[in-house]
């Protein structure tokens, strides 16, 4: 049970810690300062919520590992984040539509982790819902913004659909360790959760006017290790220090 | 040039019971972008718990060359103010 | 009142500055006093902006969680500040892109010291104990500024900023109480931040062409040299705690000055690097005029859409 608890955590915080990881990337660089402080907004909720989660992976582990070794020191094919979210942020379009696609499965996830059996993840779920809300609300517009603005935003929003769609299965993989925790009452179902990420993008789509794509094919292996090229290149940024110089105290 | 996004000013409400106040202003396509922009540039440090937003070209001021016209009679009406009126010692609750 | 010559306005509105009494953005106020105060304020909005990126450079590779969140929180914090004055220079008829192009293509300054590289994660504690410590300074006397909008800018600012110079404090606290080598790259990173940071209170006295007037109209409220010499004077005990050695072999107390002397300042690296040749000039602002141009197309389309939805509401 502890294993499983463990490695589903692993799952949530790194979900939040790469896609803070990335969003800190536009800082300084985006569209307009009112958006640059919006992105960076949420990406401070992600690390808070990474820093949480995997604070309390560190002691459901019980090996003496807090959350700074979780997050900095580990090797790739044992972090356990969906592709989706280390995708590169290619434009604001992008960015957001990636975001929108993550902010649409988080917001159902953490409404059922409220009434998880474990305490301290239905804690976790209840202060991360009502951070996960706005973001929804946030690239939710957004979205509906670019698909329904000018011809180019429009064009480059349905892109951006085409590159990112194929990531999204994933967010609903299970096994073992769902099933596992499923039965005791402290992870939920993602096929419902998958039946209303599907209600929120179709309607968010159909004010954008936004297609689905053609191609259904669909990529996974994040929350098994299997990574894209770019998690390298994240973890480089992110494990700097902490490899360039080992055991120090910052 | 590019056409800009509307100036917008902001005010908040600190908490229950008091005023809103002006903060500031910033730039917004629209109004729901604007309230959540203010809720990012003016309450990162949980300054409020309501914001107005109003496009600034809708606010209306006098011309501060006018304010002796506007003010000043006021000024001289010393007879809305309680301490005008002379009342005897002893008298309580008043 | 309205007809007023400008002499007699001139003089009502120096009698307002003599008392305190703030100007207010429908005031009269002299051209030269508007466009003294845009300039001041643009430029200082300016330097928030592109003071976000040495340090965002950071942000992915902080050491830890605890370091990474309050540093995204602080350059967030940066460029909430560069949005209060581009509001406050906004109430004076200064259109806020307009303002930025004008930084973009040379016309507007922005504070020198972020055409310094911040190269290792020192940097980031010196950042905040020297750069943001000398702005503090800058800012704080600015509190009492004679623009309305400006002063309350500042008053919101000062009290924001008051964690950046603590967090910055903080990094290398920790550094100088770890390793040698953590040590050694925070003497490092004093090395190359001391003398930028003196610069940036701006040219000596003698040298501020604007200054006199700026005094007379209390847009400024303290001189270059009053400001650096106050910088000076609390800086250096701050580095004795830390156990770090300010890079200047003049520097000692003066006993009948109850001062700090210091040595000169290097004139030619100073307007230099304001020209234009410092090291990171033109990486700040081809960042700037990057950001500001990608984004185009999403400000377009957020405005055809709001104009678009304006438009369904009424038919």
């Amino acid at each position: 049970m502890q294993e499983a608890l463990f490695q589903y955590l692993l799952r949530l915080g790194d979900d939040s810690l790469i896609l803070g990881q990335r969003l800190a990337e536009w800082c300084g660089h985006g569209p307009i300062l009112e958006e640059d402080i919006a992105l960076t907004n949420i990406s401070l909720d992600l690390i808070g919520q990474a820093t949480s989660v995997l604070h309390y992976a560190g002691e459901v582990e019980g090996k003496g590992r807090d959350g700074d070794k979780l997050a900095f020191l580990r090797y790739e094919n044992e972090y356990v984040n969906a592709l989706l979210v280390e995708q590169p942020n290619g434009h604001f379009g992008d960015t957001l539509m990636r975001q929108f696609f993550f902010d649409a499965f988080r917001k159902p996830l953490f409404e059922r982790l409220i009434h998880s059996k474990d305490k301290q993840l239905s804690a976790i779920a209840e202060k991360s819902l009502k951070e996960t809300r706005y973001h929804l609300k946030h690239s939710s517009e957004w979205v509906i913004r670019l698909g329904d603005g000018t011809e180019e935003s429009h064009e480059k929003i349905q892109a951006s659909v085409e590159q990112l769609m194929r990531y999204t299965a994933e967010l609903f993989y299970e096994d073992a360790v769902d099933e596992h925790l499923q039965q005791q009452g402290i992870a939920c179902s993602l096929i419902e959760i998958k039946n209303e990420w599907d209600k929120t993008v179709k309607e968010v789509f159909h004010e954008a006017t936004l297609k689905f794509p053609d191609n259904n094919w669909k990529f996974e292996g994040g929350r098994l290790g299997r990574h894209s090229e770019y998690m390298g290149f994240i973890l480089s940024d992110l494990q700097y220090m902490q490899r360039a110089y080992p055991n120090m105290e910052w | 040039m590019a056409k800009e996004w509307p100036l917008w000013e902001v005010f908040i409400r600190s908490k229950q019971g008091l005023n809103h106040k002006h903060v500031g202003s910033l730039r917004a396509a629209d109004s729901q972008m604007a309230l959540e922009n203010a809720r990012d540039v003016y309450t990162r440090r949980s300054e409020g718990i309501s914001i107005w937003v109003v496009e600034s070209n809708s606010v209306h001021a006098n011309d501060p060359a006018d304010a002796d016209a506007y003010f000043e009679p006021s000024d001289t009406k010393i007879y809305r103010h309680p301490t005008f009126y002379d009342v005897p010692d002893g008298v309580k609750h008043m | 009142m309205k007809n007023l010559s400008n002499e007699e306005l001139e003089k009502r509105f120096q009698e307002k500055i003599d008392k305190d009494i703030k100007i207010e953005p429908n005031d009269w106020m002299p051209d030269a006093y508007r466009k003294s105060l845009i300039r001041q304020i643009s430029q200082h909005a300016h330097s928030e902006v592109v003071g976000m990126l040495p340090e965002g450079n950071w942000i992915t590779r902080a050491p830890n969680l605890r370091r990474k969140a309050v540093l995204l929180a602080k350059v967030q914090d940066e460029a909430g500040h560069g949005l209060y004055l581009y509001s406050a220079c906004e109430t004076l008829g200064a259109n806020r892109e307009q303002t930025i192009d004008d930084m973009h293509e040379g016309k507007a300054k922005y504070s020198s010291i972020f055409n310094y590289p911040a190269v290792t994660w020192a940097d980031m504690g010196a950042v905040g104990w020297l750069v943001d410590g000398a702005a503090i300074m800058n800012q704080v006397a600015l509190c009492r500024t004679s623009y309305g909008p400006y002063a309350r800018a500042m008053v919101k600012i000062c009290k924001e900023e008051s964690f950046h110079q603590r967090q910055g404090y903080e990094i290398l606290t920790t550094l100088c109480r770890g390793t040698p080598q953590q040590k050694a790259m925070a003497q490092d990173a004093l090395n190359r931040f001391w003398w930028p940071s003196l610069m940036m209170f701006g040219p000596s006295d003698a040298e501020s062409p604007n200054s006199e007037q700026s005094i007379r109209w209390k847009i400024k409220r303290f001189t270059n040299d009053e400001l650096r010499q106050q910088f000076v004077d609390a800086s250096v005990p701050q580095a004795d705690i830390l156990g770090l050695t300010i890079p200047d072999n003049n520097l000692k107390w003066n006993e009948e000055r109850q001062h700090y002397d210091f040595g000169e300042i290097n004139w030619d690296e100073f307007w230099q690097v304001l020209e234009g040749n410092g090291p990171c000039n033109k990486e700040r602002i081809n960042a700037r005029k990057a950001a500001k141009e990608n984004g185009e197309w999403v400000r377009n389309a957020a405005l055809a859409f709001a104009e678009k939805r304006a438009l369904r509401k009424t038919a």
